[in-house]
């Protein structure tokens, strides 16, 4: 134990490991606290919804470090606690537990949560959220108590067709269930990628079976009539409709953790705000993760990422900045998704594109790219199936060079030729 | 349990024991040896495990095919012994091994 006080890590996420590992790497000696409002050591987030939910993964499998080395490293957790105020002038934490803890340093790395539907219906049992481990063995538990005796396959309705609904789709298809996603929108993954990749998206779940239905609104949930059970039984939709399910899985985007910071003072939009080095408003405090709205220079605006390598990367910065060092965070965006056979990789962000370019089919095959760009600058690029094309479009989006048209869309075109 | 050999651009080495089943990516991770960013967590995604295998020892790692294998032909400097060490899974046989660590991936 060092005599001076610890600095404390609010989330035990992705953010909250690296920055408590990146702290003892850039020579923090005093104590580190991490306080996770849940009960394991940090694990990875994207398997939740893929080979976590398929059966393919065990929890302890996804663990992002083992245990041996936090207890190494002189790391320890407070699981299960939840911090109820942050007193900035006494540096002092107040836990759910009753408990108060004074900090020297503190790291704000609290996540997102599911944001969730408010309708009538929805405090019936079967109706889940999937962003924690948690989330995920309840899913497990509910799918296994509802299996018919005859073990006919649960029909399972998925409200929201982005990632996390169209991965836990293919999960749920891979498993043997009856799978329909619904989304308001006219379109799946409407808010993120242009129509090729929502269409190839749709195409390529229908072909496995899953039922994808579009500009419908969920209006309630139904328990059986006159039924004792408070259970949901069917999904009544705004025009009138119903679909059965055993099974409800609600997918329609998170909300910043924010509530703690903003209680305290501190800068809050959509994100907890913090400059280039994860410093928020108060010399003590760093935030670091989904929860973070941070400047971008690639993109020369502030921005708000649901990412893990945002989450790794600013958390570095987080922990130099703790031990009075700068090192700046300003890397490039990038996301993926697996479904099926199809691994989709995405290079920047595509907000305020004006113009999109295809490179391959995206029609009658499983491999084709997407790019995105805005007064002839590639600014973003979604890639399916195409590895060497996501490392490149990397490269055109960070180094900002030029690329034409045809160049750009023709296969034959060596992209590697632009970089010599 | 294996002994692998990780040496960054600069020639430091690093040792580590890493348990059979596990990559060589997670023997770095586990170890918190630098050079290995891992942004994607193993999953064959981002190509920031990227290293080179010491040329005798491809014969027990294998060398890379399919989506790992378009991957690295576009990372910075890609070699013949190149892989991503988020796909060499640890046996026995890989006792000893050696692994370069890139520059760009600092």
């Amino acid at each position: 134990m060092s005599s001076n006080l610890p600095c404390i890590i609010i989330g035990g996420s992705h953010a909250g490991g690296q920055l408590a590992l990146s702290l003892r790497q850039e020579g923090w000696t005093d104590d580190i606290i991490v306080i996770s409002n849940e009960a394991y050591y940090p694990y990875q987030r994207p398997p939740l919804s893929k080979a976590l939910l398929a059966g393919k993964l065990e929890p302890h499998q996804i663990l992002i470090r083992p245990q041996a080395l936090y207890e190494k490293q002189n790391i320890s957790f407070l699981f299960n606690t939840s911090v109820e105020k942050i007193n900035r002038q006494n540096k002092r934490l107040e836990l759910d537990n009753g408990n108060s803890i004074d900090y020297q340093k503190l790291a704000l790395c609290t996540g997102a949560r599911a944001r969730k539907l408010e309708i009538c219906g929805a405090e019936l049992s079967g109706i889940h959220y999937l962003r924690s481990l948690d989330d995920v063995e309840h899913i497990k538990a509910d799918l296994n108590n509802q299996l018919k005796p005859q073990a006919k396959p649960s029909s399972i309705v998925i409200v929201g067709g982005g990632y996390i609904g169209l991965e836990a789709a293919a999960s749920f298809t891979q498993l043997g269930h009856k799978v329909t996603v619904v989304e308001a929108a006219n379109r799946v993954l409407q808010r993120v990628t242009a129509p090729e990749v929502s269409n190839f998206f749709t195409r390529l779940h229908e072909s496995y079976g899953v039922s994808i239905i579009e500009n419908k609104q969920v209006a309630e949930f139904l328990k059986q009539t006159e039924s004792e059970i408070n259970r949901v039984h069917q999904v009544l939709f705004s025009d009138g409709t119903v679909l059965p399910a055993d099974i409800v899985i609600v997918g329609i985007g998170v909300r910043p953790n924010v509530e703690l910071a903003e209680q305290s003072g501190l800068e809050v939009k959509n994100g907890i705000c913090v400059n280039e080095f994860a410093q928020t408003s108060d010399d003590n405090i760093v935030a670091a993760g989904d929860c973070t709205l941070h400047p971008n220079t690639m993109y020369q605006t502030s921005i708000r990422l649901e990412s893990v390598p945002n989450a790794m990367e600013q958390a570095k910065s987080a922990a130099a900045m703790i031990c009075g060092k700068q090192k700046k965070y300003d890397a490039l965006p990038w996301f993926w998704s697996d479904q099926y056979d199809v691994k989709l990789q995405i290079a920047g962000l595509n907000q305020g594109y004006d113009q999109t370019i295809i490179r391959g089919d995206s029609v009658n095959t499983k491999s084709f790219v997407v790019w995105y760009l805005k007064n002839n600058q590639v600014i973003a690029a979604d890639c399916i199936n195409r590895p060497r094309e996501f490392m490149f479009a990397k490269r055109l989006i960070t180094q900002k060079i030029l690329a034409n048209i045809a160049q750009l869309s023709d296969d034959t075109f060596d992209l590697s030729s632009l970089f010599s | 349990m294996p002994l692998i050999k990780y040496i960054d651009h600069s020639g430091n080495e690093f040792e580590a024991e890493v348990e059979a089943g596990k990559s060589v990516m997670d023997g770095a991770m586990d170890n918190m040896i630098d050079g290995i960013l891992a942004e994607c967590g193993g999953c064959c995604s981002c190509a920031t495990c990227h290293v080179y295998v010491e040329e005798k020892f491809l014969p027990i790692t294998g060398e890379a095919e399919g989506m790992e294998k378009e991957m690295l032909s576009a990372v910075n400097d890609p070699k013949p012994n190149s892989r991503l060490s988020c796909q060499i899974i640890v046996n026995q046989d890989m006792d000893g091994l050696v692994v370069h660590m890139p520059e760009s991936q600092y």
